[in-house]
């Protein structure tokens, strides 16, 4: 997994992170920027902030309770508070699907802070039953552009033009972004995935970029190349062919529903979303449970492997490594987990569960 | 709920034996041999060998159809990508084709055939059925999707510019018509086979004007058809819940822009088979119909007798039924599906069995 922090500091501007940029430490302590987001992301919040509290993790949170249903200026506060304290951990907002109000707020949050780069690690767990096991996926996506411009308009009624906008400057940006990952982390090969068949030049300025850059700059990475219909297709019927793979925006969220069924659902995935200055940790498959909500039977596991990875970030590996280790245990116990990986325990019983086997630790 | 039960039990694997009211076949058999004429594109690599045990089968079944065979070879006029004339002719006479694989010319910045082909015909919907095939286990239980994709615009407009060094736009075009055209053909294909929902999959979140405006369009149709329950649904629910269970699509038919259908076809494809070499395919048109195998040309064991003929012979299945030779599709389906359930030695090597192209030819031909 995210060994240590995933944000690369090897080569080039738009990878850079030197000290300065780092969070900073008052008196011992890191500040925290919480956003519970809609849905469930309370009740899985609240979890983390339980562990981390039974644990004394040395971490203060400064919540930005906003909802994605909020006016766009909402987002500002979550920027702001980002700004100042240069990381977080993110529930997700809800977008409608109407036509009405404002587009997505994550969108927006991304794109204010550049975060580009999405990471969701796609892992079977040990107590979860699945069809296929051995599943090792790592989606990385980038954030910020592609399909998700958010540039439309209709020429004339009834005729809708969106674009996708790909630029080389971003490809080669989120492709050392992959293969930094793959050289930290010990995986073998980037697979760049693409509808470069059709989309010659936008898919095909994607494709290439990630095979010069893999050339030219990590020759001890492999470097393979696949079509986005057919990555789905085997993805479903022969995971294990996957190590890491660096997606445009659209394809990325496409692999990481599927990666998410693989495992066990969404509620197992964690993730992250880097930048140059920010870290925001987010679940990987983003669902924001409206459906659950309030009815403390989400699971958090995501939400709390989300903050592990954040802990690591920030150097605090030991307290990482005994709340990563204490949640894996109860899951492959099997006697208090939630629903949806086919226990009856609630939200609180799950947190509960994992406090206690903390102390036996 | 029982109901329910008993159309999906009577279904068969393409469960297209009424058909749609958009699309239908208008061709005549010929007065003097009562013999229906179908334009044959055998394709490259292994489609020479798969067209021939189809060419065999419906020998065997004594299926009222004739071949006229068609070739497509690509000719590149004022430099576009255009079919041989012959062929179009022979196609617009007959109405109905069957499409072997063809080999991706190699030509950059050419428009792929099979493109040309949904554009020269006006081929707007694209039917792709996945499902389990009993007696043949694979990782995935109870499959029985139907997924419908719009096949000329949205993201496969082929508009794309270089607007500065290093920044490319490409436009993705929805439009209303066209939108309408193949969601009514999704209405009316959820009746005609007895399924009492219509999913539409979408990005609206994100695509709030070009994928609002496919839903908007689905839901001021949906009036017109009040038997039948419209969902709308993200495309990132869909693909989450058919790959957890896709049981709870088998009453369901989904529609969707070009690119979504383009990555859902083949996803359930892998749910239902785990390959491309059992799924069958429609291209319908409003005056022309061309059914075909979806996998590719498999150059690597060309002239080997060892590919699977199965997409091909399911594909011509959906095309008998389309062309209202409902019994004899019927017969073929059974013979193609209780031969790959009897045993590995009746499979090919996709399927992990030890048959040749001609022997499973002949297992069909004797089950049927």
């Amino acid at each position: 997994m995210l060994r240590q922090s995933a944000l690369g500091c090897r080569r080039g501007l738009a990878t850079l992170a030197s000290e300065s940029l780092l969070p900073k430490k008052y008196g011992g302590r890191y500040t925290v920027t919480l956003i519970p987001g809609d849905g469930v992301g309370k009740e899985v919040t609240n979890s983390v902030v339980s562990i981390f509290d039974s644990e004394n993790v040395p971490i203060d949170w400064e919540k930005v309770d906003i909802s994605g249903l909020e006016n766009q200026e909402g987002v500002q506060k979550a920027v702001e508070s980002l700004k100042r304290n240069k990381i977080g951990l993110k529930g997700i907002w809800h977008t409608p699907a109407d036509q009405t109000g404002h587009g997505s707020l994550n969108v927006a949050l991304r794109k204010q802070l550049d975060i580009f780069a999405n990471v969701a690690l796609f892992k079977n767990v040990p107590g979860v039953k699945t069809r296929l096991q051995g599943v090792d996926i790592v989606v990385i996506r980038e954030n910020t552009e592609g399909e998700y411009s958010g540039l439309e308009h209709e020429s004339v009624p009834g005729v809708v033009e969106s674009l996708k906008i790909m630029t080389k400057v971003k490809s080669e940006r989120i492709a050392r972004f992959a293969f930094d990952f793959a050289l930290k982390n010990n995986r073998k090969s980037v697979c760049a995935v693409h509808k470069a068949n059709i989309m010659k030049l936008g898919d095909g300025l994607f494709r290439n970029s990630v095979n010069e850059i893999g050339a030219k700059e990590y020759p001890e990475v492999e470097v393979k190349n696949i079509i986005v219909d057919n990555a789905s297709m085997q993805a479903v019927a022969k995971p294990h062919q996957f190590d890491v793979l660096v997606t445009p925006n659209l394809y990325g969220s496409i692999l990481g529903n599927i990666g998410a069924a693989l495992i066990g659902g969404p509620g197992l995935v964690p993730g992250a979303n880097f930048g140059r200055e920010h870290a925001v940790f987010e679940p990987g498959s983003r669902h924001v449970g409206l459906d659950i909500e309030g009815k403390n039977v989400a699971n958090p596991t995501a939400m709390i492997l989300s903050s592990t990875l954040m802990l690591r970030h920030l150097g605090l590996n030991e307290y990482a490594d005994r709340i990563s280790k204490a949640t894996y245990d109860v899951i492959a116990e099997g006697k208090t987990t939630t629903k949806d990986i086919g226990g009856s325990a609630s939200t609180t019983e799950f947190t509960d569960a994992i406090i206690e086997k903390l102390k036996t630790l | 709920m029982l109901r329910l039960q008993l159309a999906r039990n009577s279904r068969r694997f393409l469960s297209t034996k009424k058909q749609p009211s958009i699309g239908r076949f208008t061709g005549k058999p010929d007065p003097s041999t009562g013999k229906f004429t179908v334009s044959f594109i055998e394709g490259d690599g292994v489609g020479p060998e798969i067209s021939k045990s189809v060419k065999d089968i419906f020998k065997a079944a004594d299926v009222p159809v004739q071949w006229e065979k068609c070739d497509v070879t690509p000719l590149f006029i004022n430099g576009l990508t255009t079919i041989p004339d012959p062929a179009v002719k022979s196609i617009y006479k007959n109405l109905v084709a069957l499409k072997g694989p063809l080999a991706t010319p190699i030509g950059k910045g050419h428009r792929s055939l099979n493109l040309t082909l949904r554009k020269t015909f006006g081929l707007f919907a694209n039917v792709r059925p996945a499902k389990s095939i009993e007696g043949f286990k694979t990782t995935y239980d109870n499959v029985d999707l139907v997924l419908i994709r719009e096949n000329t615009e949205g993201e496969y407009s082929g508009i794309e510019h270089v607007v500065s060094p290093g920044v490319v736009q490409s436009i993705k075009l929805i439009t209303h018509d066209a939108s309408e055209r193949v969601i009514r053909y999704a209405f009316e294909y959820a009746r005609a086979v007895g399924r009492p929902k219509v999913v539409v999959v979408h990005k609206s979140t994100i695509q709030r004007l070009a994928d609002g405006l496919f839903v908007s369009v689905a839901q001021d149709l949906s009036k017109e058809y009040p038997d039948i329950e419209l969902q709308t649904e993200l495309i990132d629910n869909t693909v989450l819940n058919v790959v957890s269970n896709p049981g709870t699509y088998s009453d369901v038919v989904a529609v969707c822009p070009n690119l979504y259908g383009d990555i859902l076809s083949d996803l359930n494809s892998g749910l239902g088979a785990g390959s491309l070499g059992l799924t069958p395919s429609a291209n319908i048109g409003h005056q022309v119909s061309i059914f075909e195998a979806v996998h590719g040309s498999a150059p690597d064991i060309a002239g080997q007798n060892k590919a699977n003929p199965t997409a091909l012979l399911l594909s011509s299945v959906m095309m008998l039924n389309h062309m209202g030779l409902a019994d004899h599709a019927d017969a073929i389906e059974k013979a193609v599906l209780g031969t790959i359930a009897s045993g590995p030695e009746n499979r090919t090597g996709d399927l992990a069995g030890s048959a040749s192209t001609s022997s499973f030819t002949e297992a069909v031909i004797k089950r049927l």
